[in-house]
């Protein structure tokens, strides 16, 4: 018999996980950033109920300063699988008064997504909510369960997380409560961009390395926007980057690449020594900025 | 290590072959286990600079003398703060050869049922021992948790050899001893390896200083372990997870059965019995995706239609014909209780099989086992942590194999009805 290889281990967990999901749960939603994670697990979702459509809608969080590419990607891919997408306008709940923006130089919605996605959660009354989070992102991470509890204010509780065995998951709740569901737990950076290649899955441009006007900050490059305040010092110049990981602009960092595709992609990973979250303005906040996000119900 | 990253570089195809191992650490602090799990990450690269860089900075402003590598795997803001690991901690990294999934438990009594939650998914478990302080409670503590969970393959890690002159002698009265428990463990695949994760010795390259070992390294062995989880050796068992029905115009008819196979292989054309009902039909068409398959084996999530229109629902088990599992609602079981509250023999618990779920009611309690000395003691309270043989009774029946038979179909949690928080671990006898 041929031997398994860890992607095809990888795949069949996630397919697990997600098939659970909408068998345990009434209302469950996917939750697509227009990141590479959560477009696997869109195109994972596909192949486990395939011939049947997804059966649960995609979500997204929309700070209204996206990469434009991040927009078109989404709605081509939404009508290629006839998937339904629901989206959640931070810039709304910023106008309605419902979060204040941040001011300053690093000014980032990237928090106000919060209390926009706890409640589209609410209004939607989904009680599952699928994310492409993996262990190996950052540190908080390394000990979420696949299956993880949400208290009726969406906090987690990381000290008093249920156990998860074998390939069993509870996911009984009282009323109110909802889950948030990581199927590609599991999986590396490098699990990630292996399997876009083995599959060929079509990515958004800004993954592959292009020539873009960006400024350094803090040693990193971001992309300049009409929405992006510069310090004093700071010169925009036009360089040939790319982007690791896809949040919204503002906290998104640029490398310098020349990576044109799939395979450029794996060898730069292989050969790189800063992990992708090295390029997130957000998690420098401090040592344990991601579990503190994460309590308040941030994915 | 660089050649790691140049072949993988250079055939990037390489990588895509590798297969997946999952193991768990058990260990207190003192054993080592942090430094040697910072080892193995560190010497396959998969530490970053950053990672490196936040935890440098986290050990100054703590005033550790060191680089405080302990910091990599304790993830919790609780956890740094106390310097313990409360938790299962997941990580990961690759060799060219293989990838792998650690998972670091604590080792101490209290934190049992943590150690039951890192063993359920392994294939194999790393047991340390003090060179210095030789086979104690806790190294019977931890086999003894590892033979419960039936897992395959023990690597027993003799750690802090340079502390003992790196003495063959030490090393072979610490194997003797282990073996003592061996045979009446029913261990069935145990490695002895004298390391230092400290100095490096026999980790990932062999050791200088201990010319007289002639096995493999710890990484050697790691990468050629035969994967066991997979369970394609077992009677073929496919619990049906979700039923897929598109009731489209373009596949009207089709009605698939999905789920994950636990164990064996099935193929097309195979005579399949569906249990409880015992109906039985032909394996009509398996595929996953778009993609047709003529065979599908155990861990694969897949499709099935069959060629008989019977009644199939989730929490259903499609088996062999001629290979069924046993039906029944009476099972004893091992069981490690994971609640503050203790088990209340008489109690209703929600039951989680593979796709099953019902009520249960505990009959009564067998024995406790004492997991430092592997004694049956007369029942007392089951608590948090304890190992207990019990009988249950369910309201459905259940499709089930003994544990040792199948981790998949001989696993089941409880479920307090009132919290909904998961209480226990069970293993069918």
């Amino acid at each position: 018999m041929e031997k398994t290889t860890h992607l095809q281990v990888l795949e069949a967990e996630a397919v697990y996980v997600i098939r659970e999901v909408a068998a345990q749960f009434q209302n469950p939603v996917l939750l697509f950033s227009g990141g590479k994670d959560s477009i696997v697990l869109t195109y994972l979702a596909y192949k486990a109920f395939y011939p049947a459509k997804i059966p649960f809608p995609l979500l997204h969080i929309d700070t209204g300063h996206n990469f434009p590419e991040t927009i078109e990607y989404r709605d081509n891919l939404v009508k290629k699988l006839g998937a339904t997408l629901i989206v959640g306008s931070v810039q709304e709940a910023i106008d309605k008064g419902m979060v204040t923006e941040e001011k300053g130089y690093n000014a980032s919605r990237n928090l106000l997504q919060t209390a926009v996605l706890l409640d589209a959660l609410e209004k939607n009354k989904f009680d599952a909510a699928m994310g492409g989070a993996r262990r190996d992102e950052e540190k908080a991470r390394a000990k979420e369960r696949f299956f993880s509890h949400r208290d009726e204010f969406g906090q987690w509780d990381p000290k008093n997380q249920r156990p998860e065995l074998w390939n069993i998951f509870n996911g009984k709740k009282h009323m109110g409560e909802h889950f948030r569901v990581f199927p590609i737990s599991n999986w590396t950076e490098m699990d990630v961009w292996q399997y876009i290649l083995q599959e060929n899955i079509e990515m958004p441009s800004i993954y592959f390395s292009h020539r873009r006007k960006v400024f350094k900050r803090d040693g990193m490059y971001l992309a300049a926007a009409p929405f992006m305040k510069l310090k004093p010092d700071e010169k925009v110049e036009e360089l040939t980057v790319r982007c690791r990981t896809i949040g919204d602009v503002s906290c998104t960092g640029m490398v310098l690449s020349e990576a044109h595709n799939l395979q450029d992609i794996i060898d730069e990973i292989a050969a790189t020594r800063v992990t992708e979250r090295g390029g997130r303005a957000d998690d420098k906040r401090s040592e344990s900025a991601m579990e503190d996000r994460k309590r308040e119900g941030y994915f | 290590m660089n050649h790691i990253k140049e072949k993988q570089m250079s055939n990037n195809n390489g990588y895509l072959d590798m297969e997946l191992l999952r193991f768990t650490t058990a260990g207190s602090v003192d054993d080592g286990k942090s430094t040697l799990i910072g080892r193995l990450l560190n010497d396959s690269k998969s530490i970053f600079e950053d990672q490196l860089e936040a935890i440098k900075t986290a050990s100054q402003k703590r005033g550790n003398e060191f680089v405080n590598l302990a910091l990599l795997t304790d993830g919790l803001k609780a956890e740094r703060e106390q310097g313990i690991t409360i938790d299962v901690a997941y990580r990961y990294f690759a060799t060219p050869k293989r990838k792998f999934i650690i998972a670091d438990t604590p080792g101490h009594i209290q934190y049992t049922r943590n150690m039951v939650t890192g063993a359920s998914t392994a294939d194999a478990a790393l047991i340390l021992i003090d060179s210095r302080n030789g086979v104690l409670e806790q190294t019977h503590r931890h086999t003894i948790i590892a033979s419960l969970l039936g897992i395959p393959h023990i690597v027993v890690c003799v750690n802090k050899m340079d502390m003992v002159d790196f003495s063959q002698e030490v090393f072979d009265k610490i194997c003797t001893d282990f073996n003592k428990m061996k045979d009446f463990l029913k261990l069935k695949d145990v490695h002895f390896i004298p390391i230092s994760a400290l100095k490096g010795d026999n980790v990932v390259n062999s050791s200088e200083n201990m010319p007289w070992y002639k096995g493999p390294t710890l990484m050697n062995l790691l990468e050629t372990l035969p994967v066991s989880h997979q369970q394609i050796d077992c009677a073929a068992r496919y619990p049906v997870q979700y039923v897929i029905r598109p009731i489209s115009a373009e596949f009207p008819d089709y009605r698939g059965f999905a789920g994950r196979i636990a164990s064996g292989s099935f193929h097309v054309g195979q005579e399949i019995m569906v249990q409880p009902s015992g109906l039985c039909s032909k394996i009509k068409h398996i595929h996953f995706g778009k993609q047709d398959m003529q065979e599908a084996h155990s861990p694969l999530s897949v499709s099935m239609e069959l060629e008989d229109e019977i009644d199939i629902s989730r929490g259903d088990m499609i088996v062999p014909k001629d290979q069924p599992a046993q039906v029944g609602n009476e099972v004893d079981m091992m069981m490690c209780w994971m609640n503050q509250k203790p088990l209340q023999v008489g109690g209703k618990y929600c039951l989680l099989h593979p796709h099953l779920e019902t009520r249960c009611i505990v009959k009564e309690v067998n024995y406790l086992l004492d997991v430092n000395t592997f004694e049956k003691k007369d029942s007392a309270e089951v608590v948090l942590n304890s190992i207990a043989s019990v009988k249950i009774k369910t309201m459905k029946p259940m499709v089930y194999d003994k544990y040792e038979d199948n981790r998949i179909t001989g696993s089941l949690v409880l479920v307090d009805e009132a919290t909904n928080e998961t209480v226990a671990a069970g293993m069918i006898l």
